[in-house]
Formats: structure tokens, C-alpha cells, sequence
């Protein structure tokens, strides 16, 4: 187990090094830039000169690229071109909104996701299956911006049910821990704040849910199938084994081994899911501050720091995933 | 009384849009207390399906059981599937074909034997646990202590058809039912396996129903035959009349396809032709006679019956192979 966790990290070191390098010359290759957008189109080439010298510009790219390697190290991003502030303060405040909701949603899509499956599974080529079938189908297939307005505006317009965007109401006095407002309303007793910023999770994550869950649904029952038709259920069969018992110790098990490898591809789509699920529900978190680095101004910084972080998010997650694939096939184990 | 009676078992496998396909059709016959008993034919004959079918083992949808599985004078097919429960493992084990399969690569081994104990014994985990190392000493497995822990990957293919074994026999059954369970394993090993099956049952008293197309297995394992052909016994004797004077053509013609080591070189070996998909409906004659080499005009028309021999033997056939015919 120490040996493929470490090994793993080393691949994730690898992964981040390429990919830094990659998003560093994508993004310089891009046509406009920083100073563009800071000065608009009428700034003298004075003033572009300066502004270009003063944001480091003007060295060979490089000397740019090592010294951005160095800073990464360093764990120094630099500043934000757009607003001046440190990169890593934008960042870690934008990142637990987009934690809480891609988490929520991805309880949703499991918790629902998995029994679910089976049980469509159980009733394979009856009413119950086959809805499941179309219904995923549509699932997997609507837009989820559609989908965020539409139930934005069933949901919060005609009947006040949740409410339409932002992650907590605003005038209350929550008290700010760790940047979950689920959690901190835990931490600090203020239960009232978790309770009315679950309220604000339940539309967007339910959203950023229907694909994750529409796939997991779908894994499953197609994994559950080829299970009960293994030998080794036969064999629980003629042991005499009641229902339960095989269900829980023979069938989830051995059918579980997919769904978890999809889970772990499914973190990428949740990312960018994300980006449109707080677009339509004004969320503040990670989505909202890409758009908002590359449509406002070529905040290279920021977007730098932002993909490092989404890669690496993906990347320590499927490693979760292999863990515990290992922890639920012995066979993973011995290789 | 007999430990089990199959009477007039068939089944009618049924899809939507497909003809109804008659893989058992009417099989009848008995099983003594501590007897050893084989179901010999090719494959495609029903005798895996009847195996199942005693069992309750077939999916639930899909296919058509009738006729009547009595279990020292219980009809198995007349219980409600949770109550069969009760009965599999407990009173009837069984070992199947393929042991590599047959296994969960996910649960170690120990826990797939004493799960059964657990089951029907109300063993508590540990005791369970107990009691399976000895059973997997009892059918020769190598340090079972280790073993226990160990998944079935971890273990070589006779190895896990022991540990098959051990299952099947954890709760000392009554009957035994064995579906090939030497066919996926390697020669050497298989003659093990037998050796081990043979003893187990005699030493514990435990009827055997073995199902195999290898009439080797037979002829050192059965006391009673019965050779099923498309649904059908066409002939059922005991094991050293089944040898000496096979009567149905078809039995005669797979003891003739058995390799001699006593015969010519460049000798061919005896084959019956066609396939067993060249067969005609039993209610339109003798199924067989397509492929038959005796066949004659009386094998078209009725439904040819099974008819008594001497010895508790039966003969489905209107010109069977005289009795002087060596094979």
C-alpha cells in the first residue's frame, strides 16, 4: 500500500511539472494579453511599455518561464493582474464553494445513484428498469445550464421554495471557519447558517448531480447484471445463503469495482460542470472565477494557479479511486 | 424409500419470440441413501439443466419446471424459493464446473466456507472459521490455516475445486450433486479430484449424483447409470452392465468412441455422426435416430418408451444393440 501511495505521488509531481509547463506557454500563445486588457485600446506605447516591464513582460519568455517555476516551488503565484490581490487568497476563497457543492453533488449522485442502479438491476427488463433507462438517458443528455435555469425557475420564481442563487442569505451573521458554510455553521453552533446554506446547495448541487448520477445509475445496474450472472452467485445460491446476505457480501462488492472507477473519471466533468452550475447560480467558487480570469482580462496568474489546481484535484482523487479499488479487490493488491 | 426421486422432470426453456426449447424433457429416476449415481450424455443433452433444476438453481424467468423433485418425500420444486434456502447447502451441496469461477475473487476463502456454516449451523464467525480449516484439511489442502485468509486468486485451480468441495460437504449433506467437476481442471489433477470425491462419500455416507460426459469418471465412480440423450434417459443400468452391454445405440456408440490404448495405430476413432442438433422431436420418434446406425421404420411415428430391463436397468429403444455385440 506505501509503495503504490508513494509511487503515485511521484506521478502526480511528474503530472503538475508538464501541466505547469504546458499552461504556461498555452496561455502565452494566446493572442491579446494582460497588458491589453488592463489598458484598453487606446493606451500609448508608452504607457504599454511600462506596464509591460513592470508586469516582467518584457523578459525572454524563458527567464519568465523559471522564474514562475521558482515561484511555484515556493508556493508564491504572485498577484492577481485583475484585482492586485494575492493569487493563492483568491483562490482559497473561491475554493471551498466550489468543494461543497461538487461534494454535495457527488453524495447526491452516489447516494442515489447506487441503490438506484441496483434496483433497476433487480427489475431488469421490467416498468422499473426501463424508466430508469430513458430517464438517465435524458439525464446524461440535458444541458446543465438548461437544466439550472429550468429548475431555478420552477423552483425559486412561481413557488419560493429554494432560493435562487448565492451561496447563504444575505444579512446573516455567519461566522467564517473554513469556508464551508455547511461546515462552519457546525463548528461555530450556528446551525441556522448550515441549515439555510444547505438550503442554498440543494438546486446547484442537485444540478452539477444529474450527470455523475445518470452515469453511476447506469454503471451500476449494467455492473449488477453482469454479477448476477457470475458463477460465484450460483455457488452463494447453492449454499443456501439467504437473499440479504448475497446481495451485501457477493453482488455490491464485485459490482461496486466499476462504479468506483467511474466515479474518479467523473471528477473532471464535475469541475466543469461546475463552471456552468455556478454561472446560472451565481456560486462564487472556482467556475465563476475562471470565466471571470479569462474573459476579464488575462488574469495569467490566477488561471496559472486555477488548472494547477483543478490537475491536481483530479489527479489525488483517482488516486483515492485506486486506493480503494485496492481496498475492495484483493487482486489489485498483489500487483 | 429413495433419498431422491425425480419424476417426470422437465423444462421448457421460453423466450419471447423464440420457439419454446425442451432442454429436460420428462427425466425420471432415483437416488438411494449413499448410492452414486451418474447423468451421462454430450453436451446439450439437459443434464447440467436438471441438475439445476433439482437444485432450484435456474433463473426464476424465462424457463418452465414441471414434474416432481421429492427429497426423502418432499417436493423441492413446491416450495417457495426462500424456503429452498434452507434445504441448499444444508441437506444438498453441490460442486460445479468450473471452479476457477465458481469462487468470489473479492471475500478470502475462509470466510466463503464458513459462511455456510454460519448459515445453517448458527455458527458464529469464529467457530465457522474453526471448523473450516479443518475442513479444508479434510480435502487436502496444505496449511488451511493460511489458506483461510488468503482469495481464491491465491490458489491453484484443484486447490479451489477442493475448497468447492469442502463447501458443498461443509453441512454433511445428504446429496451430493456434481456438474463436471473435473472437466476445467488438468488430467493429473482430475484423477485427485475423483479419488477425493470417491472417498469423502463413502467415508460420510452422502448420496452422489454425478454429472459428467466422461465415461471414465463413470466407470470408476457410478454404481447406476443413466444416459441422457435430447431430454431423455434412453438407457439407465447399473455400471458394470452399462459397460459390458451397452443395449442403446447410442450409449454403444460413445463407449466405442472412448480412445483404446490397445488399438491399431492409424486406427480411427469411432465417432457417431451428426450433431445433437440433428435430432427429431421424441414426440415424433426416437430423437436419435437421425444419427442412428440401426435405426429402422418402427423409430418414426411414437414416442419410443422407456421400458424395464433386468437389474433396475431401462432401455428407450425399439432395435437396441443384441446383446452379444463386443465393444
Amino acid at each position: 500500500m506505501v509503495r503504490i501511495i508513494s509511487r503515485r505521488l511521484i506521478q502526480l509531481v511528474v503530472t503538475l511539472l508538464a501541466l505547469m509547463t504546458l499552461v504556461f506557454f498555452w496561455l502565452r500563445s494566446l493572442p491579446g494579453g494582460p497588458v491589453d486588457a488592463l489598458l484598453g485600446e487606446r493606451a500609448t506605447p508608452q504607457t504599454r511599455e511600462l506596464l509591460t516591464r513592470a508586469l516582467g513582460y518584457d523578459q525572454p519568455i524563458w527567464v519568465q518561464y523559471g522564474r514562475f517555476l521558482k515561484n511555484v516551488v515556493t508556493g508564491n503565484f504572485g498577484n492577481s493582474i485583475r484585482t492586485g490581490e494575492p493569487v493563492t487568497d483568491v483562490i482559497s476563497r473561491a475554493f471551498p464553494a466550489t468543494v461543497e457543492l461538487a461534494l454535495a453533488a457527488i453524495i447526491i449522485a452516489i447516494g442515489l445513484g447506487v441503490p438506484l442502479g441496483y434496483l433497476a438491476a433487480r427489475h431488469r427488463g421490467r416498468l422499473l428498469d426501463n424508466a430508469t433507462i430513458i430517464v438517465t438517458l435524458i439525464g446524461i443528455s440535458i444541458p446543465i445550464f438548461f437544466l439550472g435555469y429550468l429548475l431555478k425557475d420552477w423552483l425559486t420564481q412561481g413557488v419560493h421554495v429554494f432560493p435562487p442563487s448565492g451561496r447563504i442569505s444575505t444579512g446573516l451573521d455567519n461566522t467564517d471557519v473554513t469556508g464551508f458554510f455547511v461546515l462552519d455553521g457546525l463548528l461555530t453552533r450556528e446551525l441556522d447558517a448550515s441549515a439555510d446554506a444547505l438550503w442554498h446547495l440543494v438546486l446547484p448541487a442537485l444540478t452539477l448531480a444529474t450527470i455523475p448520477l445518470a452515469i453511476i445509475i447506469r454503471i451500476t445496474r449494467a455492473s449488477v447484471l453482469d454479477v448476477l450472472d457470475e458463477d460465484y452467485i450460483r455457488t452463494a445460491d447453492a449454499k443456501g445463503l439467504r437473499s440479504p446476505t448475497i446481495r451485501k457480501r457477493h453482488v455490491l462488492r464485485n459490482a461496486l469495482l466499476p462504479v468506483v472507477t467511474i466515479i474518479g473519471l467523473q471528477t473532471g466533468a464535475l469541475l466543469a460542470g461546475a463552471v456552468l452550475t455556478e454561472k446560472v447560480y451565481n456560486w462564487g467558487g472556482l467556475g465563476t472565477l475562471i470565466t471571470d480570469s479569462i474573459s476579464g482580462g488575462r488574469d495569467y496568474p490566477v488561471l496559472q494557479a486555477l488548472i494547477l489546481l483543478a490537475a491536481a484535484v483530479f489527479v489525488v482523487v483517482n488516486l483515492v479511486v485506486d486506493l480503494s479499488y485496492a481496498v475492495i479487490d484483493p487482486r489489485v493488491r498483489v500487483r | 424409500m429413495p433419498l431422491l426421486d425425480v419424476r417426470d422432470l422437465s423444462v421448457v426453456f421460453q423466450r419471447k419470440g423464440t420457439a419454446p426449447v425442451r432442454a429436460v424433457d420428462g427425466v425420471s429416476f432415483t437416488v438411494e441413501p449413499g448410492q452414486t449415481v451418474g447423468l451421462v450424455g454430450e453436451s446439450g443433452c439437459g443434464k447440467s439443466v436438471t441438475s439445476l433444476a433439482i437444485m432450484g438453481l435456474l433463473p426464476r424467468r424465462g424457463n418452465k419446471v414441471t414434474g416432481e423433485v421429492l427429497f426423502s418425500d418432499t417436493d423441492l420444486l413446491k416450495l417457495r424459493p426462500r424456503d429452498l434456502r434452507d434445504w441448499r447447502g444444508r441437506d444438498i451441496g453441490m460442486i460445479f464446473q468450473d471452479p476457477l469461477s465458481s469462487l468470489n475473487p473479492v471475500i478470502p476463502l475462509g470466510v466463503q466456507v464458513a459462511e455456510v456454516l454460519e448459515r445453517h449451523q448458527g455458527r458464529t464467525r469464529q467457530a465457522a472459521l474453526k471448523q473450516a480449516r479443518g475442513l479444508l484439511d479434510a480435502v487436502g489442502i496444505p496449511d488451511p490455516a493460511r489458506r483461510l485468509k488468503e482469495f481464491p486468486h491465491q490458489l491453484s485451480g484443484g486447490m479451489r475445486q477442493r475448497a468447492l468441495i469442502a463447501i458443498a460437504l461443509a453441512c454433511k449433506p445428504r446429496l451430493l450433486i456434481a456438474d463436471e467437476p473435473t472437466t476445467a481442471l488438468d488430467v493429473t489433477i482430475q484423477a485427485q479430484i475423483l479419488t477425493l470425491l470417491k472417498e469423502l462419500v463413502d467415508d460420510s455416507g452422502t448420496a452422489l449424483v454425478m454429472i459428467t460426459h466422461d465415461l471414465g469418471v463413470v466407470a470408476g465412480l457410478c454404481d447406476t447409470v443413466n444416459v441422457l440423450y435430447a431430454g431423455k434417459v434412453v438407457e439407465r443400468a447399473h455400471r458394470h452392465d452399462l459397460f459390458a452391454e451397452p443395449r442403446h445405440p447410442y450409449t454403444h456408440g460413445l463407449l466405442q468412441s472412448v480412445p483404446r490404448l490397445d488399438a491399431d495405430r492409424g486406427e480411427r476413432l469411432h465417432q457417431i455422426r451428426g450433431s445433437v442438433s440433428d435430432n427429431i422431436p421424441w414426440s415424433e420418434g426416437c430423437a436419435f435416430a437421425p444419427r442412428c446406425d440401426r435405426v429402422i421404420d418402427d423409430c418414426i411415428g411414437d414416442t419410443v418408451p422407456l421400458e424395464p430391463t433386468y437389474r433396475a436397468g431401462a432401455l428407450r429403444c425399439t432395435n437396441p444393440v443384441p446383446k452379444e455385440v463386443p465393444v
